[in-house]
């Protein structure tokens, strides 16, 4: 199984990338323990050139975490047919219990990693590295994330046998086992659609306000991460019930394939993207206070909080999109179904 | 957002120039990544046409064969088993099929003998494939003859000849009547070489597999749906044997472009110096290589692919025809049908862009990192 392109490509982006974050550990210590900015010592100097080497190596590494975890799940929903009872991703995560393991690592290797480039966004902005220590502990934490990414990950593919039957979405979130994905399913749709809405319109509000006072950016990043995960739920409970036009479909995996379009695509890379962009801004705000910062600092946080209202945004368009175009009702006596029933276009 | 916009592309420019001040240098790197995509990207889009003609060809294909088997070996069936499985709740016809292989001493190759459901063929005539009228440069009219299982001839009039387009499955083909396959074989009525089952219900098929295995236990059962997965597997892992072969040649081009990147000439370090003293940053010099080879990849990537696309699609994958198709007598002629995969874009573009990238890095950053006192003395 092992053999498969996209599985040996996966295999050596991920092994490559945590090697080289994990190669830099030495260096990371010796930055936590030596690094003074107001030394002149040849150290100090070997110093601050690496850090810009860590720095452009994060960059690639980070680059190649998010293509890999798009790649992950598109691999995953191809190689459904290789799989008895396998019809999309989700089977082919399930083939054995490193599938979704290796998935919520990926992405919490996606999460951690832009934190870290905000982190370090942040620190070049001011001009005595003001948070070369913290950035530096933090790869600390980082390293060992992606090395159970890549780790986790491996055993995953190691472990694919084909004669192995999978079940598969249909049995997952179809409402009758009892496991959390199943939960969500059952949700009613009116109610997963009603908190995300609110969840989208309190990013908003604190959005707005650190636009205006510059303050409340650790608030705006909570409400993001809360948002993130409503919206996620939305996704399972409403939202791809809406793009299959099936009341008991409830996968978050088959609106990825082909034959709706991609679809899923549209939604999830900017509901990533805002998710990661509100984590920044929760990152920036307590460099406000620092006194090299005071000026980058709040720019970068308001920029950030704009960019991920506006990812949020497209998410909630693409996402009204979906529900206006469908052939399907969950709601009859919705305020939602009202309003989308009066646009003209909108299929009944 | 327009100053951003603004300062990218003054990079671009800036880059650009650089590049073509560079042309040997850029050019010689270009053709060797190119090189790269190409033949990797030969590889794979090869093994994907071919793989999705398999899948074409399979469609048509019975949902489910029974066979019986001694002793471990596939063995010719009993008709009183037809309306055994007749009987099953699901199933929608049953049919026995009559297959087998002729050698043919005097075109040292085997043909796949078949007896046509329909349609039917008259006893003494035979249709055949385009490779087999290649091999016996055979015309409508001829006649062709064969010893039988008891040494007697059997002489076969050639009726006609199946065209070139489904020559993927049709080439070694040598239709004839039930009659003479029996007479050819000394095969008795009441036998077959195995059975075909059409199933209503696609979701019933594995149901169905498993009461025909409960009824009929001396049987094998092989469902479409498992030759698909092992010849998906299969294309698989030819693929993945000759990329992980290539992958020396992924290793060669990264460190070759790890000794390109880091061997600066006198010159462009005292450009880099330059740069520095009129007030570049660190960060903004490693920005610049960044493109530098974010424009070499990118065109090296697109020229590979479409040159890798001509060789498979157009000239016909001449390089790896031999290790990916295998090899035989009666080899089907036929043209692939263009196909490009987005994940198989998506992996290629990893084997080739990652390890470049990555290689580059350091390099970069040793050249970024020069001081311009060090460069401009």
């Amino acid at each position: 199984m092992i053999f498969q392109p996209a599985i040996i490509a996966l295999l050596l982006a991920s092994l490559t990338g945590a090697l080289l974050v994990a190669g830099q550990l030495p260096f990371s210590v010796s930055v936590l323990r030596h690094w003074n900015t107001a030394s002149g010592s040849e150290r100090q100097l070997e110093m601050e050139k690496r850090t810009y080497l860590v720095s452009t190596l994060l960059a690639v590494v980070l680059a190649a975490e998010l293509a890999s975890l798009v790649l992950f799940v598109f691999n995953a929903d191809r190689m459904s047919t290789l799989f008895v009872g396998a019809m999309c991703a989700v089977g082919t995560l399930n083939v054995n219990e490193f599938g979704f393991p290796s998935l919520y690592l990926k992405m919490a290797a996606f999460f951690a990693a832009s934190g870290w480039l905000a982190l370090n966004h942040l620190d070049s902005r001011g001009h005595d590295y003001p948070l070369v220590r913290v950035k530096y502990g933090a790869l600390l934490v980082l390293c060992p994330l992606l090395l159970a990414a890549a780790g986790v990950q491996l055993a995953y593919f190691l472990g694919l046998r084909a004669d192995v039957i999978a079940s598969c979405c249909s049995t997952l979130f179809s409402g009758n086992t009892q496991v959390t994905s199943d939960r969500l399913a059952t949700l009613d749709p009116a109610v997963a659609l009603g908190v995300m809405g609110g969840a989208m319109a309190v990013v908003f509000a604190l959005g707005r306000r650190v636009q205006a006072t510059g303050r409340g950016g650790v608030a705006f990043a909570a409400a993001a991460l809360l948002a993130f995960v409503a919206a996620l739920e939305a996704v399972v409970a409403a939202l791809s019930v809406y793009v299959y036009e099936m009341p008991h479909h409830h996968c978050p995996f088959c609106i990825l394939k082909g034959e709706y379009g991609h679809v899923g695509y549209a939604l999830y890379l900017p509901l990533f993207i805002a998710a990661a962009l509100g984590l920044a801004a929760g990152i920036c705000q307590p460099a406000c206070r620092i006194a090299s910062l005071t000026e980058a600092a709040p720019r970068i946080l308001r920029r950030c909080v704009t960019a991920s209202m506006a990812s949020y945004a497209l998410f909630g368009l693409v996402a009204a999109w979906l529900v206006w175009r469908s052939h399907l009702i969950l709601m009859e006596e919705s305020p939602i179904n009202a309003i989308l029933l009066n646009l003209s276009g909108g299929q009944p | 957002m327009n100053s951003w916009i603004g300062k990218q592309r003054n990079l671009l420019d800036f880059t650009l120039s650089s590049l073509s001040r560079r042309r040997g240098k850029t050019l010689g790197m270009l053709a060797v990544y190119t090189s790269i995509v190409f033949v990797l990207a030969s590889v794979m889009l090869f093994s994907h046409a071919i793989r999705r003609e398999a899948a074409i060809v399979l469609v048509k294909s019975p949902e489910v064969l029974v066979q019986r088997m001694v002793a471990g070996r596939h063995d010719l069936i009993p008709a009183r088993y037809l309306d055994a499985i007749r009987g099953i709740r699901g199933v929608q016809s049953v049919e026995g099929r009559l297959w087998g292989y002729l050698f043919d001493p005097s075109a040292a190759a085997n043909y796949t003998l078949m007896v046509p459901a329909s349609p039917r063929i008259e006893p003494g005539k035979v249709i055949i494939g385009d490779a087999v009228a290649r091999a016996r440069s055979a015309e409508p009219g001829d006649l062709m003859s064969f010893r039988a299982h008891d040494g007697t001839l059997v002489q076969f009039k050639v009726d006609g000849a199946i065209g070139r387009e489904s020559a993927l499955v049709s080439a070694d083909l040598f239709l004839v009547s039930e009659t003479d396959f029996r007479r050819l074989f000394g095969i008795p009525e009441g036998l077959f070489t195995d059975l075909a089952v059409s199933v209503r219900n696609p979701r019933e098929v594995g149901k169905i597999a498993e009461k025909i295995d409960a009824a009929l236990p001396d049987t094998r059962i092989v469902l479409r749906d498992e030759i698909l997965r092992t010849y998906e597997s299969v294309f698989d892992w030819r693929e993945g044997m000759l990329l992980v072969l290539l992958a020396g040649a992924i290793l060669a081009f990264a460190i070759f472009s790890w000794e390109k990147a880091s061997g600066l000439s006198a010159e462009e370090k005292r450009e880099i110096g330059i740069l520095k003293a009129v007030g570049w940053e660190t960060g903004d010099v490693i920005r610049l290589k960044m493109l530098e080879g974010l424009v070499v990849s990118l065109s090296a990537f697109l020229l590979g692919y479409l040159l890798a696309y001509a060789h498979v699609f157009h000239l016909g994958a001449g390089l790896f025809e031999p290790a990916l198709k295998g090899w035989a007598v009666m080899y089907p002629k036929y043209r692939l049908t263009p196909f490009v995969d987005e994940l198989q874009v998506a992996t290629l573009f990893f084997f080739t862009v990652f390890p470049y990238t990555v290689a580059t890095v350091v390099p970069i950053w040793r050249a970024a990192i020069i001081d311009p006192d060090q460069v401009m003395r």
